[in-house]
């Protein structure tokens, strides 16, 4: 049994090899098909998981009113501007509440050569988590101690060759390219962050009295004495922890009631199965869309087979009349297509580990994703559902070979 | 190891058959025809008179509608599918006129084919000379084919190399019975005989059977016998005489 498995197997790959022009393209266009399929689901989970592991810890996300997405993107993702300011005033109410645990409080909008600028203290460093708990650290330097301190993320490090030392000067405003710069009011770079694979690695982190001096008129602003008892009068966003999470919804009824400034409370958790809620949509758009390139590539590999049998009658009728039974020549084609279907997924998935090894630091700094390499349970699942739809389909030519054997005995005119 | 073929009295026989490929167009109707063992017969008569059906029900590919047909004592007419494609991989050879190597298949591994499908084969051609593929190689050589063309894909060789390859896959773990269907009709006339001779001679030293079929009657002398098979198909007469 298994010799003849073996058999009919080499028998198969010697055929195909024979074809390796027409057999090649029906490989390839299967092989297009895997790894589409396994690329669509790959980068959603890795998207996915990246996009959960940039917060971890923080109960609540408070910003001035907007919707509940639009708050998490722009203060966690750096995603959009934020609508509005919060007052330094609901920062201390809402630090006076017994539930809070922690307040850390964020400033944006302005930026250096592309990367976000973002003002905040010395709690950021401390209760900042991401990837299930885990805290940022320092690969180089120290946090900063003066107004003009700067902490810069990895990717800003890497990409700009910034180390400490490095003078750096901060355009108001998003743009790389902005004309209002201000020269006269240098910050200095005091600290790296190690890599976190979160929007953190790709941002400049000041103080908020360096926030405010960047905004100030020449001669407008004193530097403080002491960082730590510094107020603005405004901030973006607060990042809350709570003492127990229990507390979570009582404490946001509070803030999204709170009379004296209209805010919005986010449960980051909530707000991300909205965000998969909305592209959720099209990530099964996309795969299902895969899905029918993989049903191309199988119909391919049908006709191929199917345009193959009249040329092979011959062929046929030649086995048949050394031994072969009719199980033999069903049972040839099958594993034709077998090994077509097998050989092509197999290539397409390693093609894409290829290329996620090679794309991998550009999704990292561009978009944030940590493409994982290696292949995953989705990907055996590709292959052998591909290996099955090729098998069941090819049992159509493989009936028309057998029949064909059957009729025409030992001799087909040709 | 048993050998099935000690037993039997007939290599073919054919008692009352009658085949049509479609109903009420009969092809063949034969009342009767033995070939003994060892015996090589010569099987001739214009092209369309039945001869390649004949051979496809003694190969045990087409059934007759009607009639019987035994190889080597075991009823083929009686048999299922399987049963007789047993028997065809056990114990016959055959050869086509042309086109008769598998073309993505290497000169020795066309000859070797049969003993894939066929354990019979496969321990006779063991027992022969060692390994099929020594089998393989000295059957080539016998048939005077190069040392240097085993290697090379089947379509790469002339139509008489082709030929000579076929006869050398048919007789590989020496199957009682050698069918060959104008297997000389694309060779010139000096080729024709040298094949003839040929086959023949390693026919004679595997002890085998053979029938074989041909319009070309000038090769009639080299067999045992000769018939005309529209002397024993009365189907032939019949739409000869309408």
């Amino acid at each position: 049994m298994l010799h003849s498995i073996r058999n009919t197997f080499s028998l198969g790959f010697k055929s195909l090899w024979n074809r390796r022009g027409t057999a090649a393209l029906t490989l390839a266009s299967i092989a297009v098909s895997a790894a589409l399929l396994s690329v669509v689901d790959r980068v959603r989970t890795d998207a996915q998981v990246s996009f959960a592991n940039t917060i971890s810890g923080t109960d609540l996300i408070i910003g001035a009113r907007s919707g509940d997405l639009n708050l998490l993107l722009y203060s966690v993702f750096r995603i959009g501007n934020p609508t509005n300011n919060i007052s330094w005033n609901s920062f201390e109410t809402i630090a006076e509440r017994r539930e809070v645990d922690w307040l850390i409080p964020i400033s944006l909008g302005d930026a250096h050569k592309g990367f976000r600028v973002l003002g905040t203290n010395l709690d950021y460093f401390e209760h900042y988590q991401y990837a299930d708990g885990r805290t940022l650290d320092l690969s180089d330097g120290s946090t900063f101690t003066r107004a003009t301190d700067a902490v810069i993320g990895a990717e800003v490090a890497e990409r700009l060759g910034y180390e400490i030392g490095q003078p750096i000067v901060i355009s108001h405003g998003l743009t790389a390219t902005s004309f209002v710069t201000h020269d006269d009011n240098p910050f200095t770079v005091v600290g790296v962050l190690a890599r976190t694979g979160t929007p953190v690695d790709r941002t400049v982190h000041i103080s908020l009295a360096g926030m405010d001096l960047i905004h100030a008129g020449p001669g407008e602003f004193s530097l403080p004495s002491s960082l730590d008892s510094y107020e603005p009068d405004a901030i973006t966003a607060v990042f809350v922890g709570l003492k127990s999470r229990v507390a979570v919804f009582s404490v946001q009824r509070f803030l999204n009631e709170y009379e004296r400034e209209p805010l919005s409370a986010v449960i980051p958790g909530v707000a991300l199965q909205q965000l998969w809620g909305l592209i959720g949509v099209a990530e099964y758009a996309l795969l299902g869309v895969s899905a029918m390139v993989v049903l191309a590539g199988v119909l391919g590999l049908l006709a191929t087979l199917l345009v193959s049998l009249n040329e092979r009658r011959r062929e046929m009728s030649v086995l048949r009349s050394v031994g072969a039974r009719p199980g033999h020549v069903f049972s040839l084609l099958l594993s034709e297509a077998a090994l077509l279907a097998f050989l092509g997924a197999l290539a397409g998935l390693l093609a894409v580990q290829l290329a996620v090894i090679l794309v991998r630091p550009y999704a990292l700094a561009e978009f944030g994703i940590q493409l994982s390499v290696g292949l995953r349970v989705f990907d055996f699942a590709v292959l052998a559902g591909i290996l099955l739809i090729a098998v069941l389909v090819s049992i159509i030519p493989a009936w028309r070979a057998y029949r064909n054997s059957l009729a025409d005995g030992l001799t087909v005119k040709i | 190891m048993s050998e099935p073929g000690a037993e039997y009295a007939h290599a073919v026989s054919v008692e009352g058959l009658r085949f049509g490929y479609t109903a009420g167009e009969e092809i063949l109707s034969i009342d009767a025809l033995v070939i003994e063992p060892t015996q090589r017969v010569f099987l001739y008569g214009p092209s369309g008179c039945g001869k390649s059906t004949l051979l496809s029900m003694i190969g045990g590919v087409l059934v007759p509608q009607d009639g019987r047909v035994s190889v080597l004592g075991q009823d083929l007419s009686a048999m299922k599918g399987s049963g007789r494609d047993r028997v065809r991989a056990d114990h016959l050879g055959i050869i086509f006129q042309q086109f008769n190597l598998v073309p993505y298949l290497s000169v020795v591994d066309n000859v070797c084919l049969p003993c894939r499908y066929s354990r019979r084969r496969l321990q006779r051609a063991e027992s022969d000379d060692g390994t099929v593929e020594a089998s393989a190689a000295r059957l080539l050589s016998e048939l005077g084919i190069d040392d240097r063309l085993r290697a090379r894909r089947s379509t790469e060789l002339s139509v008489g190399q082709q030929q000579r390859v076929a006869a050398a896959r048919a007789l590989i773990g020496r199957p009682e019975l050698i069918i060959a269907d104008e297997p000389t009709s694309s060779l010139d006339a000096d080729r024709r005989r040298d094949f003839v001779s040929l086959l023949l001679t390693e026919c004679d030293s595997a002890n085998s059977t053979v029938i074989f079929v041909s319009h070309d009657q000038s090769l009639a002398s080299h067999f045992d016998e000769a018939i005309d098979l529209r002397a024993i198909n009365r189907a032939e007469r019949d739409s000869d005489a309408a």
